[in-house]
């Protein structure tokens, strides 16, 4: 019986995908689970698995073709094996007339209404962990007792991570003085105003080598930079008047903190660093000031139940954030161990869409590249950005419990929060970030 | 170690126990001169004699209703129903005066006796000779109910039943009388009542068995081992009442599946209490819906053969029913 290979649902509202590559060519021998093609979506590239072994027997969609999820993409068989020109398609729509792909509406794949068994959820509960990333065995893709011990039997032997993208130099716009960003975005237009019909617009948004133009070397945008800039420009420019306040946060207790817990969280196979801090931080103070967790909409503030922290992680390409959901149920540990699943599939582009929704607030952390504080920029539909900038020793006057002040030498750090003016003014900002400060200079 | 099959094993127990103690006496029908319908009682009568090795009328209730008498005034009968299809009229003295003797007395009067009965089908016996009656007594607080898988739980497990305060429900898989035989150490040993045994080691499913079907079931295990690879702990659970939850629940966490195998008709049988247990007590254990294997719901296990082995779960079934939940 030959086995259809389908365009699967790759997240809650991703309806589309493009084909970007063909792993296995029809002749070619793949075995179940074996990725068989690459696809594209809006921010996220993946693979998708074969559903059987054997051989490919079609391909239906070409590389570069966008279709919809529940396509037909190809047909995995035994050598020899007929090929049903219409695998389970509704009569009309069996072939496009000019012998094109042919399109199977066929339903979801069955996963999509995933329940678990009491173990499973008591497991997942226990270690923390989100089910939809385990790969199920059992019957119909169900995870099993067993899929989650073999998960964790993964996890508690990983691979010495290399240091996390937000913890190296960015290079991304949201680090840059926004006036550097909107001088050469502004510039630009003008520059290439002359002769606009002069340079062809680049037809697909995939990398492209760079061609020479009249004015200069005309490097292509990529999909995710062309996409920030929508973002960017929108946010800054058409939608929230942005605003911002820095503190200054003594980190000596958090840092010491961390220095204790470095090693105990290691042997627990967890990865601390100095970012769980920073959003724990937040969530304490996006609790305190809910109205900075929010959404503004025409018809009101819309504030969810939840903190979910999107954290920005530099890409070579780029800038992305994956979002850390329900973070106010998240312990330390909790915390830690998604920054680092995050930042880790972030880097490796094995996010899923789902991973980059839902946020409600946002931090960044510049300071890795050195920056003391910056302004970076709202990620709609949200209210509010932290910014947290590079812990540095300073000289500063603190005072003891008779009241006698005296200069010290302490790791010093400057946060900045940027808001929407619409949705709060400054002395809500302020609350929030005296939380925010207060939680890190407490920690305990 | 000798080996012998379960009725030798039975007789054995039986053997040791008249030796042992001039209290312990045996009665029931053709149990005397003709060593019982199954010849578990063959030899004894020549050797213990008439007052001891007593013929009953045909009459269940009478035979019951002896051995209470007698254990009242401090005798340990055991008492053979010839087949466990006829304990039917000795249910009132069963479930209304043995089980109740001690309680209603306040303590002052208990039943030590022991009923032996035959059970389960498989045998060509038709409706008359195949039925599993377990699940009528495992309702009944006041009694213990045993039924034995090996040679050497038997003889164990006999002895615990006669030298046992209640009375006691000693049901016998009368397909695996001299079909199942096993090593079974000479002298006095016995097997504590109320623990199950662990009858092999498997980390994929829990399944639950006794009688013939523990036995069946290990053969099933070990076919899905070899040809599968699904280890299957299985759980012979040789005391019904009381029901070992320890042995029972440990085995369940550790798997997280369970499959229950009976060969009673499914509805409301002896599996049933299991399958509440573990999802009483074990549901933040469990992986799977919890399986039953058993009869159909049918008056009686049919005579035709054919139907018979339609009727009756053997190791295929069960080892169908291993992959299944396997690989749910």
């Amino acid at each position: 019986m030959p086995t259809n290979v389908i365009m699967p649902q790759l997240g809650e509202s991703v309806v589309e995908g493009t084909l970007s590559r063909w792993l296995k060519q029809v002749g070619e021998r793949v075995e179940e689970f074996e990725p068989i093609a690459e696809v594209t979506t809006d921010k996220v590239d993946t693979e998708i698995p074969a559903p059987a072994s054997g051989v490919v027997l079609a391909i239906h969609v070409a590389e570069g073709e966008t279709v919809e999820r529940g396509t037909l993409l190809a047909v995995i068989g035994q050598p020899n094996e007929q090929v049903a020109t219409a695998p389970s398609a509704p009569p009309a729509q069996a072939h496009a007339a000019n012998g094109q792909s042919v399109v199977v509406a066929a339903t979801p794949p069955q996963a999509a209404a995933q329940r678990y068994s009491p173990v499973v959820a008591r497991m997942a509960a226990e270690h923390n962990l989100d089910l939809a990333r385990i790969h199920g065995t059992g019957l119909g893709g169900r995870v099993t007792k067993k899929d989650v011990e073999a998960y964790l039997a993964a996890q508690t032997s990983p691979p010495a991570a290399p240091l996390a993208p937000w913890e190296q130099p960015g290079g991304g716009d949201l680090f840059k003085p926004t006036d550097e960003i909107y001088a050469a975005a502004n510039a630009k237009p003008v520059a290439a105003a002359p002769q606009p019909s002069a340079v062809p617009r680049p037809a697909a948004p995939q990398s492209l080598p760079p061609s020479t133009a009249p004015d200069g070397t005309l490097v292509p945008h990529s999909a995710i930079r062309r996409s920030i800039a929508k973002h960017m420009v929108e946010s800054k420019l058409h939608t929230a008047p942005h605003v911002t306040t820095v503190f200054e946060v003594d980190m000596a207790r958090t840092m010491a903190h961390w220095k204790a817990n470095e090693a105990p969280f290691a042997a627990q196979g967890v990865r601390l660093t100095l970012t769980a801090y920073f959003v724990a931080a937040v969530v304490r103070a996006a609790q305190a000031q809910p109205t900075l967790n929010s959404r503004w909409t025409d018809d009101g503030l819309l504030i969810p139940p939840s903190v979910n922290v999107g954290m920005a992680v530099a890409l070579q390409d780029g800038l992305i954030v994956p979002v850390i959901k329900n973070a106010q149920d998240l312990n330390l540990v909790g915390l830690a161990r998604q920054v680092t699943d995050l930042a880790t599939r972030a880097r490796a582009k094995q996010l899923k869409p789902d991973d980059l929704q839902g946020g409600t607030i946002t931090l960044t952390n510049h300071g890795v590249s050195g920056s003391l504080f910056a302004t970076p920029i709202i990620n709609q539909p949200q209210s509010a950005i932290v910014g947290v900038g590079a812990v540095t020793k300073r000289p500063v006057v603190i005072t003891d419990a008779d009241g006698n002040d005296m200069l010290a030498i302490r790791p010093m750090l400057y946060a900045t929060l940027t808001f929407d003016h619409r949705v709060a003014d400054g002395a809500l900002g302020d609350a929030f970030m005296r939380v925010f400060k207060d939680t890190l200079e407490n920690w305990s | 170690m000798p080996e012998m099959t379960l009725i030798d094993a039975l007789r054995e127990a039986m053997d040791e126990e008249l030796a042992r103690d001039p209290r312990v006496f045996i009665t029931g029908e053709d149990v005397g001169k003709r060593g019982g319908v199954f010849r578990a009682t063959m030899g004894l009568y020549e050797k213990y004699g008439e007052k001891r090795i007593i013929d009953s009328p045909l009459a269940e209730l009478s035979i019951v209703a002896i051995g209470i008498g007698a254990a009242c005034a401090g005798l340990l009968p055991i008492c053979e129903i010839q087949f466990a299809d006829f304990i039917h009229p000795a249910f009132n003295q069963i479930v209304n005066e043995a089980a109740k003797m001690y309680y209603r007395s306040g303590g002052t009067w208990n039943v030590p006796m022991t009923i032996r009965a035959p059970y389960g089908g498989g045998i060509g016996g038709g409706l008359y000779h195949s039925q599993s009656v377990e699940a009528f007594f495992t309702h009944v607080p006041g009694l213990k109910v045993v039924i034995p898988s090996t040679p050497h739980d038997a003889k164990g497990l006999l002895k615990s039943a006669v030298r046992d305060p209640n009375p006691v429900l000693f049901f016998e898989p009368k397909k695996g009388y001299r079909s199942i035989k096993g090593e079974v150490p000479a002298g006095d040993y016995t097997v504590p009542l109320g623990k199950a045994r662990h009858a092999r080691e498997g980390s994929d499913l829990s399944v639950y068995a006794y009688g013939m079907m523990a036995h069946y079931a290990v053969q099933a295990a070990e076919q899905v081992a070899r040809e599968d690879g699904i280890q299957c702990d299985v759980i012979d659970l040789r005391t019904l009442l009381p029901v070992d939850k320890e042995s029972i629940l440990a085995s369940f966490k550790k798997t997280g599946k369970a499959l229950i195998v009976y060969e009673d008709n499914l509805t409301m049988g002896y599996g049933a209490e299991i399958a509440a247990i573990l999802s009483g007590e074990g549901f933040e254990y469990m992986d799977a819906p919890i399986r039953r294997l058993g009869a159909p719901d049918v008056p009686a296990v049919p005579f035709s053969h054919p139907l018979q082995e339609a009727f009756m779960p053997n190791p295929h079934k069960i080892a169908t029913a291993m992959r299944d939940l396997a690989a749910y």
